[in-house]
């Protein structure tokens, strides 16, 4: 949670707001800069309090190629739950799977979680409360060993890369 | 053949992509068995049957109008900032009313045990069927 009493608690978020209300209504009018910079004040003022301390990014460059790499396997997850679907004999091996979070930031596990589910047959279904293990639900899986070694190498040092260390 | 015919063919392309994609995740609702499988289809599928429809658009308003085109953009990013979210609240309201889940479903998560909330042991499968939540149920004597 942000503590602060001024009119900009969250001065990112505020220039974000703005920047993608312009673009949405795509106009650079006067009355347009109005009401964006008054929703840019208002939002963040009633919504500060549910907001976390993010981390900061600590290697963009470990950033670009993270999105990138994710972007990849989306396509590839749907390819492969297309299959799945359409595949008439229905060999899917459904499995819940423990997967023993190394990352500690809630930011960062979100992240994390988010990726899960847009990668291939997996959905994230479950952070304990004590935020120590993720419950995934995976599609069609061999060996679970394998899914969280994959999920470890592939995606949860680099975020912990970018963000934590 | 002319740039512009090329580019007809690739936005056609991927038009149909975004609809095949799309109707395949909504297929899966339909076809998978179990709550848990059913969720992959809508956060998979759709997401990239929308993101091919996008990228159509994003073509064809930029060429044709020759606009910077960002809305596109905005759409995507709001998708993929949400679509997980709403896959992962729908996973944990299901674990929290304890859907069933197909037998061959490997893996036994303790929100899935019932001994979780103090009754005997189930042996290790898919739970039985708890009938109706406990809190729509009246008082007898009422």
């Amino acid at each position: 949670m942000i503590r602060s009493r001024s009119w900009l608690p969250i001065p990112m978020l505020s220039l974000l707001l703005l920047v993608v209300w312009l673009l949405l209504v795509r106009s650079l009018a006067f009355g347009q800069f109005l009401l964006g910079g008054a929703l840019a004040i208002a939002i963040p003022l009633l919504t500060y309090r549910f907001w976390d301390v993010q981390p900061s990014v600590k290697r963009p460059g470990l950033l670009l190629r993270y999105v990138l790499r994710v972007l990849g396997d989306i396509v590839v997850a749907n390819f492969q739950v297309a299959w799945l679907i359409l595949n008439p004999r229905q060999r899917s091996r459904p499995h819940f799977v423990e997967y023993p979070l190394m990352l500690e930031e809630r930011f960062t596990i979100t992240l994390l979680a988010s990726t899960v589910s847009l990668t291939p047959g997996t959905v994230s279904a479950n952070l304990r409360m004590d935020g120590r293990t993720l419950l995934i639900h995976a599609l069609d899986v061999e060996d679970d060993e394998a899914l969280i070694e994959q999920i470890r190498e592939r995606y949860e040092r680099p975020l912990k890369e970018i963000y934590e260390c | 053949m002319s740039f512009y015919v090329i580019l007809e063919a690739i936005i056609s392309l991927l038009l149909i992509a975004g609809g095949a994609f799309a109707f395949i995740g909504s297929l899966g609702m339909a076809h998978l068995r179990d709550f848990y499988m059913r969720l992959h289809g809508p956060t998979k599928a759709t997401t990239m049957g929308i993101g091919c429809t996008l990228v159509a658009s994003m073509l064809y308003f930029g060429i044709a109008d020759s606009e910077p085109v960002v809305q596109e953009i905005l759409i995507a990013l709001f998708l993929f900032i949400t679509a997980p979210v709403s896959a992962h609240l729908l996973a944990k309201t299901g674990l929290h009313l304890q859907l069933k889940y197909v037998d061959k479903t490997r893996g036994h998560p303790v929100e899935l045990q019932e001994e979780e909330v103090g009754q005997t042991p189930v042996p290790h499968g898919s739970p039985p069927d708890r009938g109706p939540i406990t809190l729509d149920k009246r008082p007898p004597s009422q």
